[in-house]
């Protein structure tokens, strides 16, 4: 593997540039600061966040809407995000506002509430993504268009759909869809073609996987490079970011950060050898603002100049871990679920707890609603009294189809059986399978835990949304054959007694104001969090490395922020010198002292 | 019968499988629908979330709207005249309906 510099990158930028990875590796930072570097050559560039929990306004210090703003400070550079809600706004009211004073407001709302549901939003918001890359005319004016995506399993998502709705429409035949009457659909069409077609073009379309030097980001890279090579993008890289060197000779924290990326990079050896690498290296700083972002691209640290005072850090109180552990014991039951920002834990947070009730006795099950987790590997082996699965979109829809088939089909002649499987062909069935996964899961708690790690906050927002709505479907129906777990699932969730909700956090500005975020999005659908879990802090590690004594200083406005005003109960976990995987190194994780060295 | 037009409530796909649950009859009637099809009837299907503008269009079944609301969908017309209203038609219905399309035919 020869490592490039980043700036290299920009030189040999195409059209369209895609940032994907897991959450939390640097892709909006990363994004940005590529867009800033080409509008800074003159160029006019637009930049686009599909991710539904955007973070472009945070790091640009911009609010972004759905259409394109010229952003301060950056000549010739604009930005948008992608907002499924809003985009599925703009839907709605493309069919509704027409007939405003025409139909009755009844049949209004009833447009209104069948255009609200999960499936509407995911359509509007592709529909808006496909047409920036497949409808040369809407972004004709840039010369250079730069996504910033959302993390890997919900990008996947996006970047196959415009095959699967390509696909759809070459066998479909009844004339209806998801999408409203096919007939008209024709200019829908070619834009889905033109969006594929751009993204198997080597000269249009480079993709960019970010990572850092860890073994989940770079295992989801590498299954990213496969899918998307499958799906005929070809022009593939990847940035190892936020990459560390030691500074002082035998600080064992500093050492210990440093051989741990090492190791992970040597383990991926075989696929960073099949494209080009590129390395950004380790910011002490918060990655906010221009300065910040056009020190990435031009491949330098800012705060080398910096002169550090040797002070340790005052931290703020949290709560001992054993209290955390006692209180989710005591209920005997119930779902414990983590959300959060990608990248920030949430499944090593998740698998701690499920080994520690697991070791105390309790039967225990651990699953994940994140199409890309990686459960098993971080469980590293199997354990006594607790089972794993994870709700697999492909797997739950194959198994969704087969029971409608089955139940729906059999009074069917082979015509309408036909027509069925037609429909269940379309991309959003899956929408509704994963969904009642997820309800099945959830009710499966009513007997024992249930641990759910859930995917980042933009897919995990989505799946609540969905829940709501159908939901709200369900009460307009009222038919006997609605599943239990279905009906209960949303007066489960409120429930504080059932559901237990860990936002998980780093001690960085971003991943704390997502949380935030999510908290205020969470109680506004009834369900109130149990408490914060602030992951990987160094701020009580003693270390004489002086870019991880900046980055702890820097901690302790997030910690005060997470523990004086945001969380009702607050803990902290410290950075580990292994990486968190298997029954030992997540039960060290757990029963860590307070002010620790490695 | 020549022709069937269906005006449906706001729905996802006309199966219904989008939905949280699948009303057994959506299915059913979709076949039946085709079967019509297959028979040389013209049939014609509206959905209100989909293509509101069929609903204004008529004006008996925008008259309806106003006079009863959404209740009175789905709404069946058989050769422009009404044949049901607020309901998908059962097995009985639509064996009646068939065999009366058949009869026809055969006169």
């Amino acid at each position: 593997m020869k490592e490039l510099p980043v700036s290299s990158l920009i030189g040999s930028a195409t059209r369209f540039l895609f940032f994907t990875g897991k959450g939390g590796v640097g892709k909006t930072s990363l994004a940005c600061s590529t867009a800033v570097a080409l509008a800074d050559q003159g160029k006019k560039v637009l930049l686009v966040s599909t991710d539904p929990a955007s973070n472009l306004d945070e790091v640009l210090g911009v609010q972004l809407s759905n259409q394109a703003v010229p952003i301060p400070g950056v000549d010739h550079l604009f930005a948008l995000n992608i907002d499924p809600a809003m985009a599925a706004q703009a839907y709605r009211e493309k069919i509704v506002g027409p007939m405003r004073g025409i139909l009755p407001e009844t049949a209004l709302r009833s447009m209104e509430e069948q255009l609200s549901g999960a499936c509407t939003m995911e359509i509007a918001a592709f529909d808006e993504f496909a047409r920036l890359l497949g409808d040369p005319l809407i972004t004709k004016e840039y010369e250079h268009v730069v996504f910033d995506t959302a993390p890997t399993g919900h990008t996947l998502r996006l970047l196959t759909l415009p095959k699967a709705w390509t696909g759809y429409f070459q066998t479909n035949t009844s004339g209806t869809s998801c999408l409203g009457p096919l007939a008209g659909l024709e200019q829908q069409r070619a834009v889905y073609e033109g969006a594929l077609n751009a993204l198997a073009n080597a000269e249009l379309t480079t993709l960019v996987l970010v990572s850092r030097a860890q073994t989940p980001p770079l295992r989801e890279a590498e299954r990213t490079f496969r899918e998307l090579s499958q799906l005929g993008v070809t022009n593939q890289r990847l940035v190892l970011n936020g990459l560390f060197k030691a500074s002082e000779i035998g600080d064992p924290v500093a050492d210990a950060l440093e051989v741990r990326g090492l190791k992970a990079i040597s383990r991926f050896q075989d696929f960073l050898n099949q494209l080009p690498v590129y390395s950004v290296p380790l910011h002490g700083n918060n990655l906010l603002g221009l300065d910040a972002l056009r020190a990435i691209a031009m491949g330098s640290t800012i705060e080398k100049t910096h002169l550090l005072e040797k002070t340790h850090p005052e931290t703020p109180e949290f709560l001992p871990l054993e209290n955390l552990i006692e209180s989710l014991e005591s209920s005997g039951r119930g779902v414990i679920m983590t959300m959060g920002k990608g990248g920030v834990g949430k499944t090593t947070v998740a698998a701690a707890l499920a080994v520690e009730l697991a070791r105390r006795g309790h039967p225990v099950h651990l699953s994940t609603t994140d199409p890309a987790a990686h459960l098993v590997e971080t469980l590293g082996t199997a354990i006594e009294g607790l089972t794993v699965s994870r709700i697999d979109p492909a797997k739950e829809t194959e198994a969704y189809v087969a029971q409608v088939i089955e139940t729906q089909g059999a009074n069917l002649d082979p015509e309408g059986l036909a027509l069925l499987e037609e429909d269940l062909r379309s991309p959003c069935t899956e929408e509704i399978a994963v969904f009642r996964a997820f309800a099945k899961t959830v009710a499966q708690a009513e007997g024992s835990f249930v641990i759910l790690d859930t995917a980042p906050t933009g897919h995990t927002l989505l799946l609540l949304d969905a829940t709501e709505a159908y939901h709200r479907e369900l009460g307009r129906q009222a038919r006997e054959s609605v599943p239990e777990e279905v009906s209960k699932l949303l007066p489960r969730l409120r429930n504080p007694d059932f559901t237990r909700v860990l936002l998980v956090t780093l001690p960085e500005a971003t991943p704390v104001h997502e949380a935030a975020a999510l908290q205020a999005d969470l109680r506004r659908a009834g369900i109130e969090p149990f408490g914060w879990v602030v992951n990987q802090s160094f701020c009580c590690l003693y270390t004489e490395d002086a870019l991880l004594r900046r980055r702890a200083k820097n901690e302790i406005p997030y910690l005060q922020e997470v523990s004086q005003k945001l969380a009702s109960k607050a803990y902290l976990l410290h950075w580990l010198a292994d990486e968190p995987t298997g029954p030992s190194a997540l039960n060290h994780l757990l029963h860590q002292a307070p002010n620790t060295s490695v | 019968m020549k022709s069937i037009q269906v005006y449906d409530p706001a729905m996802c796909c006309s199966s219904g499988v989008c939905g949280p649950d699948i009303d057994p009859i959506l299915p059913q009637v979709a076949a039946f629908l085709h079967q019509l099809k297959e028979h040389g009837v013209s049939v014609e299907r509206f959905n209100l979330s989909q293509q509101p503008m069929a609903f204004v269009q008529n004006p008996e079944v925008k008259s309806l709207l106003q006079s009863e609301g959404t209740e009175v969908l789905p709404l069946f017309f058989i050769d422009g005249h009404i044949a049901l209203k607020g309901a998908y038609p059962d097995h009985d219905k639509r064996k009646e309906w068939l065999l009366a399309h058949h009869q026809e035919d055969v006169r």
